[in-house]
Order: C-alpha cells, then structure tokens, then sequence
C-alpha cells in the first residue's frame, strides 16, 4: 500500500483514467495551467495538453451542459464544478439533460459525463460555499451519486465514475482535501463499484451510518464510547448515495437493532431519512429503539468559526446523543 | 445564378413538402384527438430546416428545439417512426418515452428536440467540441429560436464557440414570436444576428423562407467552421403559421398576419424558382406532392396500428 493524500488521490484517478481512455477530458474553471485551487488537477494541463484538459468561462450551466452533449456523441467528460453549492447554476443539464435523455431518447444516447465537486463545510466558507447537496440528486432517476471520504475511496470510486456509461455526480469534501489514507500502489489499477456501503467498524451495540466527513467523526465517536462506556458501535459508510445499498445497512441493523445515521446535509428529505425509511420497511421488527438522525439544523452554515463549530455534527454530540439514549 | 444543381433542389423541395406534410397531418390527428400531450409545429418554416441540413452530411450534427419535427425529417429522420413517436407507441423512435418534444434520429445525427428553450446551443456546443477533440471533420448546428436568444445559456454557448474556434452554425429560427409573445418583447435588436460582433463570429440576417438563401448561406457558415475557423450566426426571419402550441387560439397575432405570410408560403415561392430558373415542369412538382403525402399517409396509418408501449418497460433506459 501507498500513501497518499485525499487531493493526491484525487489527481492519480484522473491522471490513469486521461492515459487509460483518449475519450476521457477534464472540463471546469481553473482546471488547466492553474492547477485548481485544491492543485486536484495539477500537471494535467502539462501532460494531456489544452485540448483534452480544458479552462472554461465561469458558465456552469452552459459548461455542463456542453459536456452533456459531448458525452451523447462520444467523450467521456469529466467536469468540475468548484463548489458544490454551484450545482445549483447547472441544473438543468444535470437534471433535465444528462439524467433524462437516455431515458427521452429510447435508448438511443449513452451520456457517460462524470461532474465533480467539493462540498461539506467546516472551512468557515460561509453560506454560499459550505453545502451538502447530494439527496437533492439522489432524488433523480438516471443519475448516480458517490460521496468517497479517504483517499482509497476517491481513487476507486472517481475511477469508477469516470468509466461509468451514466452521469455519475462526484461529491468530494474540501474539509478532507489534505487528509491521509493509505491507497493500492501505483500502477494497480485499483476501481470501487458504485452503489455499495461499507462497514469501517465493526460493534453489536448500535449501527451508526455517516456520509463523508461524518464518517470520521462517527469513527472518532465509536472508539470514545468503546472506551468510556463499553458501547460497541458499527460504523458504516454508505459512500453512494445513489444507488443507495441498505443491504449493508439492514444487516448491521439486524445484529445491533439500533441506527443512528449522521451527515452534514439538512435532515429533512435527506439520505438519512430515506435510510430510516426502508429499514422501517424491510427490518422494523428487529429495532429495539426509534432510530435518528444527527444533522445540522436546519438553517445556512454560519460564516462565524464558534458558530459553524456548533453548527456541524461533531464526535462529540454523536458519543453524548447515543450515550444518552443507551447507557 | 445559385450553386445548387437540380438534382439538389429537387431533393430539398421534396423535403419541404414531407414536413409540410407531416406538419398538417400531426395538427388533424391532434385535433381528432389521437395525440396525447402538446405539440409544436413548424409549418411555414420549412425553408430554414430543409435549407440548414442540406448543407450537412449524416456525419454531421444538428441539435433542435421543442419545435423539432422538420429538423429530424430534414436530417433524414424516418417519417413512419416520428409519427409513430407521436402517438406514443413503441414503435417510436424514443418508444412513446419522449413524445414530439423529444423527437430524435441519432443515427443520422439528430441529437434531440429539447423541451427547455435555449440548451440546444450549448448541446451543440458539445457536439462541436466532440467534433474538434476526435478530428473527426464534423460540423455542429444549434437550431434555436430568438425567445432563446435572451437565455443566458445562449451567451454562454456562444461565447465558448467562439474562444474554442468550434466546428458550429447557430442558426436562429426568428419565427416573430417566443411563444405567445411578439419578437420586440423578447429582443431589443431588429436582428439577433447583430449580436455575433460581440462574439467576434460572422452573423447574418436573411429571409428564412427562402430556401436558397438559407442553403448558401448555410454553405459558407459550414465550410468556415469544417475548415477550423469557427462558429457562426445566421438569422432567418421565418414565420409560424400556428400557435405555439396546437390549439392555440393566437389572439395575440394581428388579424390577417398569418394570411399575409402564407401569400409568401416558401414552397410555393421554392416552385416558381424551381419552373423559373431550374427549369422543372409543373408536372415534377405535383408529381413529388402526390407522393410526400402518400408517404404521409403511410406513417399516419403505420402510427395508428402501432402497439402501446408496456408498463413493464416504465424503467428502461433509465441507466445504461
């Protein structure tokens, strides 16, 4: 294994699949010469050149929805979009074009475009620049959602998305740009399939469900109430969040009978209730507790660092929320 | 006199008749109530379809807008499934799943009518640049109409084309009116065209119901753009006989507008240049009539015998 760092990983992906697959061309503000602002595409520009790895005006909705019609005759787009707050200048060729055409046209397109951000908060960005949008996706049928939190996962799912025949949303978290993690070596070609969760730890005591960032401090939770109160917690990160696997989910829940699902989007209509809901579904019977949900609430995220600190999920708040229901 | 041979202009007649056609036939099913939905139709515009696509080659790409069904039928698309499309039966090109707003021929490089005005422009732009990025000497059009011209994704699309020197006409359908409202309230310019200067592209204004004009100045536009040079943008004032939609009631066109404009029906000045200058008889041209509106008949009777489509299919091509 190798180490490396959640941008680092970021660019190797990128950098296999544009030497893999001549069909393969990064698109988005700032992602030739530049670098990007997080350096995720640097040295891109240099090796691949400004045909393949191109500058954009600042112009989401006409950007992506140029990529749309590049992946229906042929490319395999990659796009980014800087903040994930800015999805919200692109939607239309996100939800009207690349998720539908397939689907309007009979059949006729394939629209492999993979769209990549970074989102989550916990940088002091302010309102604007610190959201969690990926339920708002996950709603649409045709597209697909990951949300990868070390560096192993960028690697393996931005692989996948980049050589998936469908619009793949990559929602990746600037709070975990410089995080480590330890990754396959250089040279294995190393892909995760979309749509399936992970377990990270394993317990008997309660299953906890975090979306990326929060399955760190889910992890950081787990062990304080390993240590403190005997508490053994399963720690799953569901990593996509469309197509959604609850499988995983479901048999966790089906040996501790207790879930607790975490993220740093707003709670209502968000992925934690829709997991709520299907174990309600397919496993009520063996819950021994009403699951919950451990959100922020439901107002913009505060530019002010004491304030976004409150604001945001942390271990903390998820060892005091379950420790106060059961210990 | 103009390059094109007869051959050619024969060609592009009977392509003005089979939408002509095909746009009459569409507007009585609908009326009798055999289509599902809500329609659009191009008649009296059939000048700047006809004229744009023959400039085109299969290979070639054209992007259109919820107005599309003379765009697919002039690149070559299969009456007898359009229709069929129409009437939401299986046998559609999109199997009853898009309906006229979706209407498309991939194969023959028709990459959609579209359902949100103005993304056909920055859709074209991504056929253009799939074009440039494979070599592979493609041209892209971007149908679209001057209600599309205030998006904001048509500046967008046209200021990318421009930087990006791609292979793509912006061929803007100014039909005097962006769905039930007047050119003016749309557009502060007499001309749409008058914008290209601010994306250092060639523009050009002409009149879109005349056939040979849209086809040479098509001609000029395609070979700039197949020879690297970049995008256009051409204007053709065209008229909409119908509504925006079949049924309609157009209380906001000016009385005797319609009658006036269909005194200058493009097909019927196509035919005197034809008999004038190319030299056809009288008889060729009932002749290729008679037979566009057999054909016609033929897609009408092949849609109405067509099977539903099943629920069991509801979530197909949802992915790939």
């Amino acid at each position: 294994m190798a180490k490396l760092k959640y941008y680092q990983a970021f660019n190797r992906a990128l950098r296999e699949e544009l030497a893999r697959d001549e069909n393969v061309i990064v698109m988005g503000e700032d992602v030739g010469e530049s670098g990007g602002i997080f350096a995720q595409t640097r040295g891109l520009h240099a090796e691949f050149g400004g045909v393949r790895v191109r500058d954009t005006p600042i112009a989401e909705n006409g950007f992506v929805s140029a990529a749309v019609g590049a992946a229906m005759t042929g490319l395999r787009p990659v796009v980014e979009i800087g903040f994930e707050d800015f999805l919200t200048c692109c939607m239309d060729p996100l939800v009207n074009q690349a998720a539908k055409l397939r689907f309007m046209l009979g059949g006729q397109v394939t629209v492999p475009l993979t769209v990549y951000t970074f989102g989550s908060g916990g940088v002091n960005a302010g309102p604007q620049h610190s959201q969690s949008l990926g339920a708002w996706f996950a709603q649409v049928p045709g597209l697909k959602v990951v949300t990868p939190s070390t560096p192993r996962d960028v690697l393996g799912l931005f692989k996948s998305a980049i050589r998936d025949d469908n619009p793949v949303l990559c929602l990746f978290a600037k709070r975990l740009i410089g995080a480590s993690g330890e990754v396959p070596e250089e040279g294995e070609d190393f892909t995760l399939p979309i749509g399936r969760s992970e377990v990270r730890r394993t317990g008997n005591d309660i299953t906890i469900v975090g979306v990326s960032t929060m399955v760190r401090a889910a992890l950081a939770a787990a062990e304080s109430l390993a240590e403190e109160n005997a508490i053994e917690a399963e720690v799953i990160d569901v990593m996509s969040l469309s197509p959604l696997d609850c499988d995983t989910i479901i048999a966790s829940v089906m040996r501790t009978g207790r879930l607790c699902i975490v993220h740093e989007a707003h709670g209502p209509c968000g992925i934690g209730a829709e997991i709520i809901a299907r174990v309600s579904e397919q496993a009520h019977d063996v819950l021994k507790a009403p699951p919950w949900r451990i959100t922020p609430p439901f107002a913009p995220s505060p530019f002010a660092p004491v304030l976004e600190k409150a604001y945001l999920p942390s271990a903390a708040r998820i060892g005091d929320e379950i420790r106060g229901r059961l210990a | 006199m103009s390059k094109l041979t007869q051959q050619a202009a024969l060609g592009m007649h009977r392509a003005m008749c089979r939408i002509r056609y095909f746009e009459e036939a569409a507007a009585a099913k609908y009326k009798e109530g055999e289509l599902p939905g809500f329609i659009h139709l191009s008649i009296g515009q059939e000048a700047c379809a006809v004229g744009v696509c023959a400039t085109l080659t299969p290979e070639d790409y054209i992007t259109s807008t919820h107005r599309g069904h003379g765009h697919c039928l002039a690149k070559g698309g299969d009456a007898k499934r359009m229709m069929a499309e129409l009437f939401a039966k299986e046998a559609g090109y999109s199997q009853g799943r898009g309906g006229s707003m979706h209407i498309a021929d991939v194969a023959v490089g028709m990459l959609g009518a579209n359902g949100i005005v103005g993304q056909s422009m920055p859709l074209g732009v991504g056929a253009a640049l799939t074009a440039q990025v494979k070599g592979s000497g493609a041209v892209a059009v971007a149908f679209f109409g001057e209600g599309a011209s205030g998006a904001g994704v048509a500046h967008e699309a046209m200021n990318m084309a421009s930087l990006w020197r791609l292979p793509l006409v912006f061929f803007c359908e100014a039909n005097r009116y962006a769905e039930l409202t007047p050119y003016e309230t749309h557009v502060p310019l007499a001309n749409v065209a008058d914008r290209a200067p601010a994306y250092d592209m060639p523009g050009v204004t002409i009149d879109g119901g005349d056939v040979v004009a849209v086809f040479e100045t098509m001609e000029e536009a395609v070979a700039r753009a197949r020879a690297g040079h970049g995008p256009s943008l051409i204007e053709a004032k065209t008229y909409r006989w119908h509504g925006h939609y079949e049924g309609d009631p157009q209380k906001y066109k000016p009385e005797g507008e319609t009658e006036k404009e269909k005194a200058r029906d493009p097909i019927m000045r196509f035919e005197a240049l034809l008999r004038e200058s190319f030299g056809v008889a009288a008889a060729g041209l009932e002749a290729a009539h008679a037979e566009e509106k057999s054909a016609i008949e033929a897609a009408v009777a092949f849609a109405e015998q067509a099977v539903d489509p099943t629920p069991d299919g509801l979530t197909a091509n949802v992915y790939a």
